[in-house]
């Protein structure tokens, strides 16, 4: 650069001193020493480890990372050589350059690094210096190996998930949303019980996790206890066994309920009478009659802890004879999803060529009916409720009919025993054996559980579909209205629920 | 001969004391040892005066001085001054100069006939030096450090020892000013405060105990120790001084 700028630059030669020890020519250093002096002066390894212990588990190959921790870590990796040079002490009062595995027989439980430092010595010359710190693996259990080692089935902590309702419906919906989510992938055991299902976990820490996953898709309320399991005085350590209960509100989606007065009024005076349209960690009301709607959330749900009136079991066949959509229409779109006010004229498809029972309805599905549909719907003429809520309301009158749905039953006619688009995965339960299951009741359950997932988008949206090989694609003439089926693209290819039988039949194809 | 020693178990012998050709001055100590080894080696040829410089015992770092001359700091007191005229020969000239920086020892570095001086020293200082000391006065560096009385220690014999970090280029610059081979090495177990280390005259060296004997044999060769005795100089001085007469 000097150069550049036209100065004259004297060529710089360094001289040479004697070293000030052995009297040798070298160039000249902070100590004005050669090298080989200063080693000899210095050890710059001193108060530095040369031979270390370390925990290994035989069972997962992990080491101890003091004080608790347990580092995975293969043969001679990257991650062991890290463990290992942290495990070095006094290793900040020098500079760490450089450091090897010296390869050692892996039977001979003993692991070589070598390790190249820097230092400062003697009024600032800096030292190199290489040397071999031995490892001596020790073998000892990790705390979960030991476990396993002594019951694999060992649980700490359980998650007792419980709906008091007739049907498993939502355990079906969310055993799906588990199996997206991956919510339960540390429980150790999964068990099937009446009206229920078991979590086990091998710690505190995963249940309450889990217990969070469900707080967040479905209306929960939970209370946990634990129990003493054992107690070292000395050191005063407790070993507990947590169990947290897990209780599931009983209102499901198309359940007819009749709301509390209090709760009604403090709602703006919707209803009584609502449908609920939705249940995820909140509750979606809607007033069929006027297409008022709201939102309960579990907190607000579980102070007033209502009960459904009528449940989708009591649901009943119409026939729609006439709908009338007053002008101007009320329409509305809640959370997606249209609804229209219209009256119609209904018969129930039992009494359909036998009386004349006709039934004048308003209904929030003018969208979808036309004369000719069937429907379902909740016969409250014909019901005979004693709920307690309802007897609270003095004037109340109670409409006829409360239609809920659209019916696809002449469509899935068809279809009956033919496989179905997609399928479903599932979660690995033991089935309890003090609990009754009535094998056909599930059938019948899962049967209406795929029947929901096909004809609400929405359900759909929150799970994962796998295409089904089985599934012949047929030629059908659009029966089912085209938002009631699932799209061939929504499937995902199906990677995962593969037979090891398909498998081979698979490579026999390609062979 | 070179000697080695050191002032109440500090090997730094060139802080606390100046020799030169015609005189030697030597820190006053708590124990006499120190002195004792300058008495016995130079009593017979030099006087050996112990003083202190400014009450301080670092009184190599701060005055300069030759056969001709001695400079002293600001900071000597009268009694001091007065001391050192009694205690010298009468044809050392005491001088004690205004200036700044007052470790005169760090910032000049001289034998009989040319100094190196600090490159921010006074210009009248500059003057007094050459003056008073009878020297040329050249402002230099080396390498690249300013406190040129550190850093080399100079006699008439030849030789200095300069830092070792010198380049080879600056050496030959600076023996072409100075007029005597230049070697770069190092006093005390590679101590690059030369000047600090020891402290020279034409005929003997005193070092630091430390010295290592390599590092002795340099400084001998290099100020050419071994074939100088005080006798040698004084024949050259009476020779010299029969010629004057004469």
């Amino acid at each position: 650069m000097d150069e550049d700028k036209g100065m004259f630059n004297v060529q710089q030669t360094i001289g040479t001193v004697l070293c000030c020890r052995c009297g040798i020519r070298m160039q000249p250093n902070a100590a004005n020493m050669c090298v080989r002096c200063l080693r000899s002066e210095v050890d710059i390894t001193e108060g530095l480890q040369k031979h270390v212990v370390i925990s290994h588990c035989p069972e997962c190959d992990c080491y101890l990372q003091p004080p608790k921790t347990w580092l995975k870590a293969q043969w001679e990796s990257k991650e062991l050589l890290t463990f290992c040079v942290k495990r070095l002490k006094n290793l900040n009062k020098v500079r760490l350059i450089h450091a090897e595995f010296v390869w050692t027989e892996p039977h001979s439980k003993r692991i070589k690094v070598r390790v190249t430092i820097q230092k400062e010595v003697l009024n600032g010359a800096v030292l190199e210096q290489a040397y071999v710190v031995e490892y001596v693996q020790q073998d000892h259990m990790c705390e979960s190996c030991s476990r396993v080692a002594a019951n694999p089935d060992q649980w700490v902590a359980s998650v007792q998930l419980r709906q008091h309702v007739s049907h498993r419906r939502t355990f079906f919906y969310l055993e799906q949303l588990i199996l997206k989510h991956d919510a339960a992938v540390k429980a150790i055991k999964i068990k099937q019980m009446d009206q229920g299902i078991d979590f086990f976990f091998g710690n505190r820490s995963h249940a309450v996790k889990f217990l969070e996953f469900l707080g967040s898709v479905v209306p929960t309320k939970s209370r946990d206890d634990k129990q003493l399991v054992s107690h070292d005085v000395k050191s005063s350590n407790y070993n507990y066994k947590y169990t947290f209960s897990v209780q599931i509100s009983p209102v499901c989606r198309e359940d007819l309920i009749c709301l509390p007065q209090r709760l009604s009024s403090s709602l703006g005076n919707i209803g009584p009478l609502v449908v609920c349209t939705k249940v995820t960690n909140s509750i979606a009301l809607l007033d069929p009659f006027t297409l008022r709607h709201c939102h309960l959330d579990s907190d607000q749900y579980w102070r007033h802890g209502f009960k459904s009136l009528l449940t989708s079991r009591q649901l009943v066949e119409y026939i729609v004879l006439d709908i009338e959509i007053p002008s101007p229409p009320m329409e509305a779109k809640i959370g997606g999803v249209r609804y229209l006010l219209a009256d119609a004229q209904v018969a129930r498809v039992s009494d359909f060529g036998r009386n004349d029972n006709i039934f004048f309805v308003r209904t929030h599905l003018g969208h979808l009916l036309n004369p000719g549909d069937h429907a379902l719907g909740y016969d409250l003429y014909a019901a005979n409720s004693n709920d307690s809520e309802l007897e609270k309301y003095k004037n109340l009158v109670l409409p006829e009919v409360v239609l809920i749905k659209k019916s696809y039953e002449e469509a899935r006619l068809r279809k009956r025993g033919k496989p179905r688009k997609y399928k479903l995965k599932h979660l690995e339960m033991e089935v309890d054996d003090r609990a009754r299951v009535d094998e056909e009741k599930e059938r019948s359950d899962y049967e209406q559980f795929q029947r929901d997932i096909e004809e609400n988008p929405e359900l759909r949206f929150n799970l994962s579909l796998y295409r089904n090989k089985e599934y012949q694609e047929e030629s059908e003439a659009g029966s089912m209205a085209d938002d009631a089926a699932a799209p061939l693209e929504e499937l995902l290819a199906d990677l995962v629920l593969l037979d090891e039988s398909d498998e081979e039949e698979d490579e026999g194809m390609r062979e | 001969m070179a000697i080695r020693l050191q002032f109440e178990n500090n090997c730094e012998v060139g802080v606390f004391s100046k020799l030169t050709n015609a005189y030697c001055l030597v820190a006053i100590g708590g124990s006499e040892s120190f002195y004792s080894i300058f008495e016995s080696e130079l009593a017979d040829v030099i006087p050996v005066v112990k003083t202190s410089i400014g009450g301080i015992r670092i009184i190599g770092r701060q005055c300069v001085g030759n056969k001709n001359g001695l400079l002293l700091p600001h900071t000597t007191t009268d009694q001091e001054l007065q001391h050192l005229r009694n205690s010298l020969p009468d044809s050392v000239v005491v001088q004690r100069i205004e200036e700044r920086l007052n470790a005169l020892g760090n910032h000049v570095a001289c034998n009989d006939h040319v100094a190196l001086a600090h490159p921010d020293l006074d210009r009248e200082t500059e003057e007094l030096i050459a003056d008073v000391l009878g020297v040329e006065v050249f402002r230099q560096t080396i390498a690249g450090n300013i406190l040129v009385g550190t850093y080399c220690a100079l006699s008439n014999r030849g030789g200095m020892q300069v830092h070792p970090h010198t380049t080879i280029e600056e050496l030959d610059e600076l023996s072409t000013l100075l007029q005597v081979p230049l070697v770069a090495g190092t006093v005390n177990r590679g101590s690059d405060t030369v000047a600090a280390g020891m402290t020279v005259n034409d005929w003997t060296a005193f070092c630091g105990s430390y010295t290592t004997a390599t590092e002795l044999s340099v400084i001998e060769s290099v100020f050419k120790l071994r074939e100088a005795h005080p006798s040698a100089i004084v024949d050259e001085m009476r020779k010299s001084l029969v010629d004057s007469y004469v």
